[in-house]
């Protein structure tokens, strides 16, 4: 790869990468660089420098205690699949991050990464948005937590400030009768979602929905909930007949096309998967 | 065949291949491995533009960065004496040939059209370089739809080829096929596009030339499948250095499907670059230039109509095809919607009347020549879901009109109406050991079920022929070749009785070095480990044509069973002297020479080269040393055909298409190496479903290359793929001495339209009768609607 000149940095601990990133404005944090090194390679991003967050252990971890799900930044898709931790208290999130790519990518890529890159075609955007996932972010003022639903703003842009890093990512872990589930539609070339739903329900006592939400990836700008039309569902049976009139109302508002999919069949995919999941979370739950 | 018992490794055994474990080691070295002292690197700017006017280049900041050599425009090559083309190696009557030049002179008609060169220390400054040339260009309106770009008023590629038509072409009789259709109790009719594929070898495209001033000899390692016809072209088109002064080399090729045939600037710029500078350079194609300078495939506008008596026989096809050439035409590209297409139109059907017209197109983009199967897949594409289309107009079952149009087995050989004369084949053979492998009746009888639950399946056959290998010279000269088609072998047997074999066949994955050691094995009755193969040098072996158009097992493997033979006729000669016997009364099997009917008395191959070497007691007359030539110019093209029989599922909901069971029967004629074969088949079967299902290149209208990356150009993926299901019959070539056919393509020939045949299939009760590839799920689920 041939990128263009850059300075690299590799900080051992937040404090000082934030230090360098406030130093750097046109730096940009590497983690596994399974997004920034493509687009450096291509000469679409060229920036003066790169700080490797990679060595800091801090960002490693994945703990649970009171209730609450924590998962470092740098913790790789494969840690975060294969995690007894993460598959018992979030499964979804294990799910998701097992659909990634493939072995080599899930060996390097990491949740803090993906996140940040906020590409809403990949496969965890939905997955923290369907979780109600808190993120925790460290800037040169201290450190501040922003819910998922906050953290999405636009194409492959975020809340987070030019100098703040993105540390932590902490989830309520499941409570009983939740059952979730993640179904991805690949595009072929990428293997990205072309529709990606995450799909969380709970079942009360007596087998009526309590609670559901339903998010998307890979439909329009950022992933993006669906909770209106899950919303629909507490109450119900979650027969399949209330999962398809419940999804038969979805509309993905700025749903976008491309030249592999239209946004209208990405709409009708959104239904077809978004059922598809919420079936398969129902029969978990 | 003599020595036919050679153990495990002779002629048909399928032991593995000797390449593999340096190149799964990672210790194979290819040419962006190599380092030569004093080594630079080149890089080449690229038009971004489909289409536009060069007004100026400004190369001054780039040739004052730090560690740059040099940088070059058009004018540096043509300033310095070159020839500088890029020819066209295969003629049509009235093909337009505009100019060529190494680099865009005035004007760049594709997105990849190189327009300067720069030389530098190492390969991050020559990246560096390239961002500090600034090109005034003049964005002129671009086209890359073929059918288009032939309308009164579309941006011209090309001034002097009027309507971009580069040439207008036909095979067959006009008259006859329009009576044919008067007469028709049936037609069916079909308009389809053949989409525009990327190769994607796993090696992008390099080359490390090393000009040497003192001598004036150019040593050129590139990736290549025919290092010959590269010295060739870089002699007399590009460099204009004597043939003698130039030796190309191929070392280890990670794959080329056709790409790497192609004489292109790249490899030529990095040799005129060693000569500017006086020092080795390197070129490398990135992934990215590789999507925008290999040359891409298919990419054809086409309609086709078969016409139908009463009875469901074929009484005429008529096909109208506008076939991309891309933005120049590309070494053998006028061949490939020609001769390896409308030759190809009557299938494996017995069809009185064809008529074909081609217009070849240029378009502003990547120049478009042979990918592996190179015509026939198109041909067979369109024959294939013409014949499917019959069946359903006609209410005829897809199954029952094939046979019933069949070449009979008798029948042969076959002069079809379009120039082939088939050799060989029994058709129904194969179609009859396909159809009860699938289960054919059982799966109409689970389809039908299937449907009541609101499940699609479908299955689609294509009972495809091919012509492969070529031949001969004569014939393929009197087509328009600028190139031969026989090929060359040299067995040179040492004094020790090992064996080196060279080819002028240039293998890239293939395993020559395997198969082509099995043959001689068993012609000399040699142990296969005593044999090495050697390929890709034009300084070690006689010319050869190289490797593609799966032709290397028909004519190399040829040359190489008759150099052979000459080796086994000399040492005859000699066992004759030594054992004090007439020649007609020694016999030769497993490696040994005997007197009839006395094999305790025998000389081995080894004894018998031993005292060829030494000479101490040769026969009158006899030459010493053991070796023989032979340069093998083949009868006839060979034909391979099969069945291959493709069942899908239609999700009703996605419009995912799930390929659940792929069966193929080949008929390769003798088989070499039963595991390569299958090998070769299952490759050629991945890149069709690739075609079929996943692979397009898209142009927007102002011809930009959008999918211009893996993320956006579907290669097929392993877990896409079921697992593949092979079977074989063998009807022997009647006209080489192996009795071998072609396998590398036929794969990627029948396998587009068995999958699209099936698809079709599945969706018959939509109404559906035709679905453009690549058949996505969002083309299915409209068809759906």
């Amino acid at each position: 790869m041939f990128p263009s000149k850059f300075d690299y940095h590799r900080p051992s601990s937040v404090q000082e990468a934030v230090q360098i990133l406030s130093d750097n404005p046109d730096a940009k944090v590497l983690a596994g660089g399974h997004s920034l090194i493509p687009v450096m390679k291509l000469r679409l991003a060229t920036p003066s420098a790169l700080i490797d967050i990679g060595r800091i252990d801090a960002l490693k971890g994945i703990s649970r205690a009171n209730g609450s799900l924590r998962i470092g930044a740098c913790v790789t898709y494969n840690e975060i699949a294969n995690s007894g931790v993460v598959q018992d208290a979030a499964p979804l999130l294990a799910e998701a991050a097992g659909q990634i790519g493939d072995r080599q990518v899930r060996y390097r890529g990491t949740i803090g990464g993906n996140l940040s890159h906020a590409d809403p075609a990949s496969d965890l955007p939905a997955a923290a948005l369907a979780l109600g996932a808190t993120l925790h972010v460290s800037g040169p003022n201290g450190s501040r937590s922003v819910s998922a639903s906050e953290f999405f703003v636009d194409l492959m842009m975020t809340s987070l400030q030019a100098d703040e890093i993105l540390t932590e990512v902490e989830i309520s872990a499941a409570s009983a009768g939740t059952g979730s589930a993640y179904v991805k539609f690949e595009h072929p070339a990428s293997g990205y979602a072309l529709c990606g739903a995450a799909a969380v329900v709970t079942r009360g006592a007596g087998g009526s929905c309590t609670g559901a939400s339903l998010c998307f990836n890979g439909v329009s700008a950022t992933a993006v909930s669906a909770n209106g039309v899950a919303a629909s569902l507490v109450g119900s049976d979650l027969s399949d007949g209330a999962v398809e009139s419940a999804v038969s109302n979805l509309s993905i508002p700025d749903a976008a096309g491309d030249m592999f999919a239209s946004a209208g069949y990405r709409q009708e995919l959104a239904k077809a998967i978004g059922a598809q999941a919420l079936r398969t979370a129902r029969d978990r739950a | 065949m003599a020595g036919e018992s050679n153990g495990a490794a002779g002629f048909g055994s399928s032991i593995r291949r000797r390449e593999d474990p340096e190149l799964i080691t990672g210790r194979a070295k290819y040419t962006d491995d190599l380092k030569l002292a004093g080594m630079v690197y080149c890089t080449i700017l690229r038009s971004d533009y489909a289409h536009a006017g060069i007004n100026s280049i400004d190369t001054s900041e780039a040739e004052a960065l730090d560690g740059v050599l040099g940088v070059y425009t058009a004018k540096d090559i043509e300033a310095s004496g070159v020839p500088g083309g890029v020819p066209v190696g295969w003629l049509l009557p009235g093909l337009k040939t505009p100019e060529h030049f190494m680099l865009a002179k005035d004007t760049t008609r594709y997105v990849g059209d190189g327009v300067a060169i720069v030389v530098a220390e190492d390969q991050y400054t020559a990246h560096d370089a390239l961002e500090l040339i600034y090109v005034d260009y003049d964005p002129r309106d671009g086209i890359a739809d073929p059918k288009k770009a032939t309308a009164d008023g579309a941006p011209l590629v090309h001034d002097d080829a009027p309507n971009n038509i580069a040439f207008d072409w036909e095979i067959g009789d006009k008259e006859s096929t329009d009576a044919a259709f008067a007469n028709a109790a049936h037609v069916a009719s079909l308009d389809i596009v053949n989409n525009r594929l990327i190769p994607n070898a796993m090696e992008p495209r390099a080359a490390l030339a090393d000009y040497n001033d003192i001598t004036g000899e150019l040593v050129l390692y590139m990736t290549t499948q025919n290092p010959h016809i590269h010295r060739l072209l870089m002699s007399l088109a590009s460099l204009g250095l004597p043939e003698h002064k130039i030796r190309v080399i191929a070392p280890e090729v990670g794959g080329g499907f056709g790409s790497k045939i192609h004489h292109y600037a790249d490899e030529a710029i990095a040799a005129w670059a060693s000569m500017q500078v006086g020092r080795p350079v390197k070129w490398t194609a990135t992934r990215t230039e590789t999507y925008i300078t290999d040359a891409h495939g298919r990419d054809h506008v086409t309609h086709g109509e078969m016409a139908i008596d009463a009875d469901g026989r074929f009484i005429g096809l008529r096909v109208d095809t506008y076939a991309a050439m891309g933005a120049y035409l590309s070494t053998f590209a006028p061949a490939v919607p020609t001769y390896l297409y409308g030759t190809l139109m009557s299938g494996e059907y017995d069809l009185p009347a064809i008529y074909c017209h081609v217009y070849g197109v240029f378009t502003h983009t990547v120049p478009v020549d042979a990918y592996r199967g190179a015509g026939r897949p198109e041909a067979t594409f369109i024959v294939e879901r013409l014949v499917d289309e019959a069946a359903r107009v006609t209410g005829i079952d897809p199954v029952e009109i094939r046979r019933r149009n069949f070449v009979a087995p008798d029948n042969f050989p076959y002069q079809t109406q379009v120039a082939l004369a088939y050799d060989s084949g029994n058709y129904e053979g194969a179609l009859d050991k396909a159809l009860e492998a699938i289960g054919y009746d059982d799966f109409r009888t689970e389809q039908a079920a299937a449907r009541e639950q609101g499940k699609y399946l479908g299955l689609g056959l294509s009972t495809y022929i091919e012509a492969c290998g070529l031949a001969p010279s004569a014939v393929v000269g009197s087509l328009g070749a600028q190139a031969g088609q026989w090929e060359s072998a040299v067995v040179r047997v040492h004094a020790t009785g090992k064996v080196t074999v060279y080819s002028g066949c240039s293998g890239h994955g293939q395993g020559h070095e395997t198969t082509f050691a099995q043959i001689v094995a068993s012609a000399l009755g040699v142990p296969y480990d005593d044999i090495d193969v050697v390929e890709g040098d034009t300084g070690s072996m006689p010319h050869g044509w190289g490797t593609y158009g799966s032709r290397s097992a028909a004519t190399g493997g040829s040359a190489i069973a008759s150099a052979a033979e000459k080796v086994v006729d000399k040492a005859r000669t000699i066992a004759a002297h030594l054992l004090e016997a007439a020649e007609e009364d020694i016999e030769f099997e497993d490696g040994n020479f005997f007197v009839k009917g006395s094999p305790d008395q025998s000389q081995s191959l080894p004894d018998v080269a031993l005292q060829a070497y030494l000479a101490h007691n040769l026969p009158k007359g006899i030459e010493p040393a053991l070796e023989a030539t032979s340069f093998y110019d083949p009868a006839n093209f060979v034909y391979p055909f099969g069945t291959h029989i493709a069942i899908v599922e239609v999700c009703s909901q996605t419009g995912n298409v799930t390929l659940q069971r792929y069966l193929a029967v080949d008929d390769v004629g003798n088989v070499i190496n039963p595991m390569i074969v299958d090998g070769q088949v299952h490759g050629g079967i991945a890149q069709g479903i690739g075609q079929s299902l996943y692979e397009t290149a898209v142009y927007d209208d102002g011809a930009n290359l959008l999918s211009g990356t893996m993320l956006d150009y579907a290669v097929p993926k392993a877990h896409f793929m079921p697992s593949f299901e092979t079977d074989r019959t063998v009807t022997p070539c009647p006209h080489n001495p192996l009795g071998v056919k072609g396998v590398g393509e036929a794969g990627s020939i029948a396998s587009p339209a068995a999958v699209v045949n099936a698809v079709v299939d599945a969706l018959s009760p939509f109404g559906v009768t035709h679905i453009d590839m690549p058949v996505t799920s969002e083309k299915v689920w409209n068809a759906m609607k």
